[in-house]
């Protein structure tokens, strides 16, 4: 297969991530008994504020203009690295998930500078919790990708997720149970869902992520939001290749697959937001400890 | 999925449950866990098996099932009505600290049996550290909570490890044996139970460490 038909999957991650939040939302309506936004809500949202312009503080210097560029762009790249299923990514080489880490960690950083750049004290909380409950959920996330390492003995992305489920290693298959557990947890934090943060609440005390974007408006916003429904993609598209016990061997096959379940996650999504409520925020390393005892579990399952 | 996975995903079950009882605070679930660490705990040798079941090892897991799975846990959750007492408050660990000690536990265990030379053949490569596990985890929640009825859970723990220890090194125990130790723990905790509920209407508490400074 040629380059092009592998930008397939970058190209459906661009066009459909939005939609994922609209079927989260109608699933979290049906829950509740409401007929809910229209499914194309989130792209609805995303024109109007790109029609906007944008106002800036006079306080906030070039970080704040620049991050939510960066940010979409980090996204952008670090989709070309995901497979979907047994479809490869677009971008693969050796030790390519320690590069996802870490571009993913260079998003949080530029959206915590733009935060505290602004000086307001309120988004400054917000860029602090960011951080605590991301140093507990980036070495989870390391953890995860390592045991996959370990346990298919390749080291780039689209090769561990092709080889996973292999019935020749029950230990592996064994693990890969316990780090969809843990991938659970750390999609749920990362992406600002219901047992860490809620994103439905606005001004409220206790909200993480929606806080370090209050300043923002206009294109920036669109930015911002566009970049956050990608990672959430990103995301979905990882643990559904991981937790699906399903490989059919024929890349066409695994990606219609891979796409259902990526729509399949955000389901579960919509049913882990309506049926839990979110935690305090001191019982959240707690929970994030048990991730880290899943993951490590794991680790020492295959080594 | 053949039988080598389900035997990995029974002893993997063991281990999680094991975390679980290291990080809740209720009693209930802790009684609930107990349960589900027994259900995959009496699958375990007939996972391992070979194609042709022995009848012996059917009933032995029917009976640790009924044992371990039913009447304990019945016992238990009558203990915690009748002392009324829903949850561990105050551990002598913290929750995060034990869970976390949990994890070092487990790599321990699995390094130790890397040491081990036996002379018996392994039936499963996990069996061996994830024996070693429970029982160290049920003694973790024993020196490390306040409550009587956690410290039986914790040596109900413990019992698990010695059972998963016998499957790993595949000992031909006689049923006799076996039969004896089910009654063994099956009669501990009948009497547990009863002595838990004297001294909770003796001194309206449970907590162990307050029973050291008692007055007449």
């Amino acid at each position: 297969m040629n380059t092009l038909l592998h930008m397939l999957s970058w190209l459906f991650a661009i066009i459909l991530a939005p939609l994922l939040s609209g079927v989260i939302n109608r699933t979290k309506a049906l829950y509740g008994g409401r007929k809910g936004q229209p499914l194309f809500q989130a792209y609805y949202d995303l024109f109007k504020l790109l029609n906007k312009g944008a106002v800036y503080s006079q306080t906030t210097s070039w970080i704040f203009r620049a991050a939510p560029i960066i940010s979409l762009s980090v996204v952008l790249t670090a989709l070309l690295l995901i497979p979907i299923m047994g479809y490869r990514s677009v971008l693969s080489f050796r030790g390519d998930f320690i590069f996802l880490a870490y571009i993913l960690g260079l998003m949080r950083f530029v959206t915590v500078l733009a935060a505290l750049d602004t000086g307001s004290a309120f988004e400054g909380m917000g860029a602090s919790r960011e951080m605590q409950f991301s140093l507990l959920a980036e070495p989870i996330f390391l953890i995860c990708l390592a045991v996959l390492a370990a346990g298919t003995g390749q080291l780039d992305l689209s090769g561990m997720i092709q080889s996973l489920w292999s019935a020749s290693s029950p230990q592996t298959n064994a693990a890969t149970f316990l780090l969809t557990g843990a991938l659970i947890i750390v999609l749920l934090t990362e992406n600002a869902r219901i047992p860490v943060d809620d994103p439905a609440t606005h001004l409220e005390l206790t909200m993480i992520h929606e806080v370090m974007i209050l300043d923002h408006g206009g294109i920036d916003l669109a930015f911002i939001e566009y970049a956050s429904a990608l990672k959430l993609w990103l995301f979905s598209a990882l643990s559904i290749g991981i937790a699906l016990p399903l490989r059919t061997g024929n890349p066409y096959m695994d990606f219609i697959i891979g796409i259902g379940g990526i729509f399949l996650t955000a389901v579960i999504i919509g049913i882990i937001e309506s049926t839990m409520a979110r935690l305090r925020l001191l019982r959240l390393p707690q929970m994030m400890i048990a991730a880290a005892a899943l993951s490590l579990t794991a680790f020492i399952w295959v080594t | 999925m053949n039988h080598t996975l389900w035997a990995e995903i029974f002893v993997l079950g063991v281990v999680l449950t094991n975390f679980r009882l290291l990080a809740s605070s209720r009693l209930l679930v802790l009684i609930n866990t107990m349960q589900i660490q027994a259900i995959s705990l009496s699958a375990i040798p007939i996972a391992l098996a070979p194609s042709a079941l022995p009848f012996r090892l059917v009933l032995l897991a029917m009976i640790t099932l009924a044992v371990k799975g039913w009447i304990l846990p019945r016992l238990l959750k009558r203990a915690v009505q009748k002392t009324n007492i829903q949850r561990e408050i105050e551990p002598f660990v913290r929750y995060e600290f034990s869970i976390l000690l949990g994890i070092i536990l487990l790599g321990l265990c699995f390094y130790i049996s890397h040491r081990f030379k036996t002379d018996a053949n392994l039936t499963s490569h996990f069996l061996l550290p994830s024996a070693l596990f429970s029982l160290m985890t049920g003694l973790l929640i024993i020196v490390s909570r306040r409550k009587a009825l956690t410290q039986v859970i914790g040596y109900l723990t413990m019992e698990n490890g010695v059972y998963l220890f016998g499957a790993a090194l595949a000992i031909e125990e006689p049923l006799l044996v076996e039969m004896g130790v089910l009654l063994d723990v099956f009669v501990a905790v009948f009497i547990m139970g009863i002595t838990i509920y004297q001294i909770n209407s003796e001194f309206d508490h449970i907590d162990t460490d307050r029973l050291s400074e008692l007055k007449d």
